[in-house]
């Protein structure tokens, strides 16, 4: 049991990796033992992040330092790690849980979403390599093994945007999405092979105890900035986002949000641990807000004025992404003096990461039922779903109340602690977050009454397998419990992390460098 | 470091901005491709560049005279690292621009429509 707690960060990201390239063997045995395969791989790493969550928060917090290939990350004599190491704080583990809820879901709801169709075992094997790029880009320490991990999770996703090939508008999709996460990836290339001429080093904590704020550190993070908001889908480098998600099948969808959360993570991870007070946080902070405020609102209007079902949700979680970056830039803005506001915008920017992606998978998952039952995208041809669909009627209503932000449901929870902490900075931010949550709950009471309301039109739809209701309903719960119970989950799960990233800098170094 | 010494540097970053005029501005979609291939190429020069060392050797520690310079091998790794997924990248983008042409017979992004707005 100690020997699995000792490696269970490098675990965590080696079982789907296993999973991925096993699968397309496995399934040569048959659809059941495939299935089966999936879900053991999908069950054992969520068992593992769900034992790193453990190990990390009965350690009191502390970062969990796991060195590949050695025991201790300076071999004697040497000032510089050169070992590639994992790094695990409360905010990797954070993400981390986020990944394994919607790996295991995405895997749980495809058991039926793929019954008739061939290359499932390639779309385990892609959906795998997926999970475990996102488990990696949460969980690596080393510079370097990040741009690895962005490129894994890059290739792999677009492998599924793309692997319909016979849908015209699937081959578009994947080839934009892909020219642009690899420009993200190359950005980010570029800016570690900056950081690594002037220290002569990769691993981040290195680096963040040796960082000046010279200009090419500047230029540096200018690129990082650049590349992972693209890779998060912040406008203005935004366009790939609605493509990826409103192609993708609907469960890629959902861990596509996830990925895209990854990447506004290595953001936070950058500016507050990398670079932390070296440079001017008021400026960068303001530029973040800046995006975030034109995210929300991009992501709000052309939601608007969508038509088909699944690129209005992908709009919606466009926008959503703009109030994780509106909290955490305010949070980074007022850092040098840490004011406790601070601290409370960045609690419910990353309390909204966990509550969107269960909002927003509960859409997309919701969305793959209804298009499945109507045959049809179209918001304009579909009608009177909730004649046939009780079930996932309640369950599409839950996810849209709690994306707007309505109380009682999670979405309301983080979007409060959200307005009020930005209300303390600029009352103008707060009111544009509010007129955007307003606008969404029209854009999704409109969605909502054209496809379930009124007569049918699309003929007596089928029923919706209970793999996928189960999966709809897990994160339903998730959506009314965080919303019922905020404060017990802020403490559990949301402030360890904040709190990795207001004031764990010194800690994340020194579990490297040792001191501190 | 006089004009010469940082040439490479010069060169490669040269590399990287004609590969994204290449990827902003030309509409044929083989040509994006080239210009996302122009980018890594001229980011391998930069990290290869970054860990030469004037008169090293090639740091194979064991080969190596004793006391020779040697260049760093660390930017070597990600370098070949970084043309491995080059290449899969660059190869899963070509794959999709054949699937584009069977769909649509054209290779022109202006042409390419049903994704717009």
């Amino acid at each position: 049991m100690n020997a699995l707690a000792t490696h269970v960060p490098i675990l965590v990201i080696a079982t789907p990796l296993l999973g991925a390239f096993a699968a397309p063997l496995i399934a040569k045995l048959g659809r059941t033992t495939r299935v089966a395969f999936s879900g053991l791989i999908a069950g054992l790493t969520a068992c593992f992040a769900g034992l790193l969550a453990a190990t990390l928060y009965s350690a009191g917090g502390q970062p969990i330092v796991y060195v590949l290939g050695g025991r201790v990350p300076l071999p004697s004599g040497l000032a510089v790690p050169v070992r590639i190491m994992l790094e695990v704080d409360g905010l990797s583990v954070f993400m981390a849980l986020i990944a394994a809820l919607v790996g295991a879901l995405a895997v749980l709801y495809s058991v039926s979403y793929w019954k008739e169709r061939s290359g499932g075992a390639l779309y385990d094997s892609l959906l795998f390599l997926l999970i475990a790029g996102v488990f990696g880009l949460v969980l690596t320490g080393d510079m370097f093994n990040f741009f690895v991990f962005l490129e894994i999770t890059s290739i792999a996703a677009c492998g599924l945007i793309g692997f319909r090939a016979w849908r015209k508008r699937s081959s578009e999709a994947a080839f934009k999405v892909m020219a642009l996460y690899t420009l993200a990836g190359l950005l980010v290339l570029l800016a570690v092979g900056l950081l690594y001429g002037q220290y002569g080093g990769l691993n981040m904590a290195f680096l963040a105890a040796n960082l000046s704020g010279s200009m090419l550190d500047r230029i540096a993070l200018a690129l990082l900035l650049a590349g992972l908001a693209m890779k998060a889908g912040a406008v203005p480098m935004h366009m790939w986002a609605p493509e990826a998600y409103g192609e993708a099948p609907a469960p890629v969808a959902m861990v596509l949000v996830a990925n895209s959360q990854a990447g506004l993570y290595a953001l936070f991870r950058i500016l507050f641990t990398l670079y932390g007070v070296a440079l001017s946080v008021t400026a960068i902070g303001w530029i973040l807000i800046v995006m975030a405020v034109l995210t929300i609102l991009v992501g709000v209007t052309m939601a608007l004025v969508q038509s088909d079902i699944k690129r209005l949700i992908a709009f919606g979680a466009v926008s959503q992404i703009g109030y994780m970056l509106l909290a955490v830039g305010v949070g980074f803005a007022v850092l040098a003096t840490r004011p406790a506001f601070g601290l409370a915008a960045i609690q419910g920017g990353i309390f909204h990461m966990i509550n969107d992606v269960a909002c927003i998978g509960l859409l997309f998952l919701a969305a793959g039922a209804m298009v499945r039952a109507a045959g049809t995208r179209n918001l304009n041809a579909m009608g009177g779903l909730a004649h046939d669909l009780k079930g996932l009627t309640v369950l599409f209503a839950v996810g849209a109340f709690a994306l707007a932000g309505v109380p009682p449901f999670n979405g309301f929870a983080s979007k409060l602690i959200i307005y009020e902490s930005t209300f303390r900075l600029s009352p103008v931010l707060a009111i544009v977050a509010v007129l955007g949550s307003i606008i969404l709950l029209a854009v999704f009471l409109r969605a909502f009454q054209a496809a379930f309301l009124g007569p049918r039109t699309v003929g007596e739809a089928g029923r919706v397998p209970w793999t996928m209701t189960l999966s709809m309903a897990v994160l339903a719960s998730i959506v009314i419990g965080f919303g019922l119970f905020p404060g017990f989950f802020i403490d559990k799960l949301v402030a360890p992390a904040a709190n990795a990233l207001w004031n764990g800098q010194a800690a994340y170094i020194g579990a490297v460098l040792g001191g501190g | 470091m006089t004009f010469v010494g940082n040439l490479p540097f010069v060169v490669s970053m040269l590399l990287v901005c004609l590969g994204l005029y290449v990827l902003l501005f030309k509409r044929n979609l083989i040509k994006m491709v080239i210009g996302v291939s122009l980018v890594e190429t001229g980011i391998n020069l930069f990290l290869v560049t970054l860990g030469y060392r004037a008169g090293g050797v090639a740091p194979i520690y064991t080969y190596a005279p004793v006391g020779a310079t040697q260049v760093l091998p660390t930017p070597q790794a990600l370098t070949l690292t970084s043309i491995v997924i080059g290449l899969a990248t660059t190869a899963l983008l070509l794959s999709f621009a054949i699937l584009i042409y069977r769909h649509y017979g054209t290779l022109d992004v202006t042409e390419i429509k049903e994704l717009k707005g």
